[in-house]
């Protein structure tokens, strides 16, 4: 085999890296918590809200809705300032200050979620105990906290989506005596549509993922929440609450947790994937 | 009655505005509140003391020594396989199935959430393949982690390479490796290192992966099989369990400058990338 040859197989193999780790970690994961879920039958295991798992008892149905609760108040509080900041960025400013807050707001990425947790015990979880009343850690609290993590994917994605959109487009309307933000509105937003459902998409993933900042702020109380003021256990906090002491049954059940979690989101990236390509 | 266009444009761009504002005002605030109470705990002893008491005095020397290891180990496992990838996808492969076949796996991989990932290292490194929780543990499970972003940085940093300099390889009579490896590589290396800081950004502030993998033990990690508690776990510890806010934020703020710096540096280096190559 010459030695051109041996690179390009060499090369191939470490290509195929992210593939096989991705392999690997939905078999173990199925692996370890399938048989629980076939035992428990999925019905009862996604229906019910009975999470005792030292007796046997592994319903989840109150992390599912609170998961899904907490990603779509997360939504509602982090899509319109990501859109705001991505317009105003893309459309209206002039381009040596948007070559310096793109950066300046992607910075938000990197502050851990940690971090974002410390704060929001420190500083919201009270807001929200004085004047709105409840305990403080609440699903708001993790909805608004979530709704500040997603603002970089959502900005720098619905960025991309608007510089996407052909400046022949933005020419063509103001010519037709449109203002701006009338061609921001019916032009380009539509043409960037795409783009930003994918944002949004790729953000709810990023949401319902999160685990650390939500345990802290969320109150991980086991029920279905009546409230937004409600105290929330998560999907992905419950795992992490419990994997540190779990065995067992019981372990096995965090990981069918995990594969209910991990489905969810596989699902949000498809579509995100599929979105993108028929862009 | 309609809105004359002057003016609701003028109501548009004051929301807008306003909101992207206030997401500043936000970044200032979280930043500020973290270095101005933080950053005065920041003293020598502080970074180079012992803990004591589970953290509640002292320093946070063994968690930073537990930090860099665990790191250095990711990158060390992540960047062959990253960097090898994006050769693969740029300069051996023809657009088809196979080069969107990896490309998705890679995207999907991004998406993973750090708790399923620390869930996966748990089963296979910490129990399947008896590492315990452990450097090792944590440093294999964290380079799957920043694999993706190692990929698509070095994608885009060997694509901004013109191709002329490729062809000029080739008509001096160097062989596809031999340009790769003596002219592209070298010049796709600012983006190449640009990926590499994103994802030691990324390893710094992890934590739901490294709790189940790395532990949590408070000694300071010398063998790849002892387990370390990195800075984010520690924090994250102190935080939950209220042992010692000053402690916290002075963890919290070395936690921050640090990974706001490095993607500071990653940036101007892409930027720079582009600028030469555009």
């Amino acid at each position: 085999m010459s030695r051109e040859k041996f690179v390009e197989r060499t090369l191939f193999l470490l290509a195929l890296s992210s593939l096989s780790s991705l392999l690997l970690i939905t078999i173990f994961i199925f692996i370890e918590g399938l048989p629980l879920i076939l035992e428990t039958g999925l019905g009862n295991f996604l229906a019910s809200s009975h999470w005792a798992p030292t007796k046997g008892h592994f319903g989840i149905l109150a992390m599912i809705i609170s998961s899904v609760l907490v990603t779509l108040g997360a939504m509602v509080v982090g899509v319109p300032f990501g859109l705001a900041c991505a317009i105003s960025l893309a459309e209206f400013s002039p381009p040596r200050l948007k070559m310096v807050l793109k950066p300046t707001l992607e910075l938000l990425a990197g502050i851990p979620s940690v971090v974002y947790g410390f704060l929001g015990v420190l500083w919201l979880v009270p807001l929200i105990r004085d004047y709105l009343g409840g305990p403080g850690l609440s699903l708001l609290a993790g909805a608004i906290i979530l709704g500040v993590m997603i603002l970089p994917t959502v900005i720098s994605i619905s960025i991309d989506a608007l510089d996407a959109v052909p400046d022949t487009y933005r020419d063509g309307s103001i010519a037709l005596g449109a203002t701006r933000w009338q061609t921001v509105r019916r032009v380009v937003l539509p043409a960037a549509s795409s783009g930003i459902i994918t944002a949004v998409i790729l953000a709810m993933g990023r949401a319902i993922g999160e685990t650390m900042a939500v345990i802290m702020v969320a109150g991980n109380a086991l029920k279905i929440p009546h409230s937004v003021l409600d105290p929330v256990r998560t999907l992905t906090s419950n795992i992490a609450l419990e994997l540190g002491y779990a065995s067992g049954r019981h372990r096995e059940a965090l990981f069918a947790t995990g594969i209910v979690l991990f489905v969810i989101i596989m699902i949000l990236n498809l579509s995100a994937t599929f979105l993108t390509r028929r862009r | 009655m309609r809105l004359d266009p002057r003016i609701s444009q003028g109501i548009a761009k004051t929301v807008l505005w306003t909101f992207t504002g206030l997401t500043l005002v936000l970044l200032i605030f979280i930043i500020a509140n973290i270095s101005v109470k933080g950053l005065p705990q920041v003293t020598p002893t502080f970074l180079f003391g012992q803990p004591h008491d589970m953290g509640r005095a002292g320093g946070i020397f063994p968690t930073i020594v537990a930090t860099i290891y665990i790191t250095l180990l990711a990158i060390l496992l992540a960047s062959p396989l990253g960097v090898g990838t994006a050769i693969y996808l740029t300069e051996y492969t023809r657009e088809g199935w196979a080069t969107r076949f990896i490309r998705f796996g890679a995207e999907c991989l991004a998406g993973v959430p750090s708790i399923i990932l620390g869930l996966f290292g748990f089963v296979l490194f910490v129990l399947k393949l008896g590492f315990g929780w452990s450097v090792l543990s944590g440093g294999l499970t964290l380079a799957i982690m920043i694999l993706p972003i190692i990929i698509r940085t070095s994608e885009e940093a060997i694509k901004a390479v013109p191709a002329e300099y490729r062809q000029v390889c080739y008509s001096l009579g160097l062989s596809q490796w031999q340009a790769i490896t003596r002219v592209v590589l070298p010049s796709a290396l600012p983006g190449i290192t640009t990926g590499i800081m994103l994802s030691v950004g990324r390893s710094i502030g992890e934590t739901a992966v490294l709790l189940f993998t790395a532990g949590a033990s408070l000694r300071t990690p010398v063998t790849m099989f002892d387990s370390g508690r990195t800075m984010a776990v520690h924090f994250y510890i102190l935080a939950r369990e209220g042992l010692s806010m000053p402690n916290a934020y002075g963890t919290a703020a070395i936690l921050m400058v640090s990974i706001l710096l490095i993607n500071l540096i990653a940036y101007t280096l892409m930027q720079r990338l582009i600028k030469r190559y555009s």
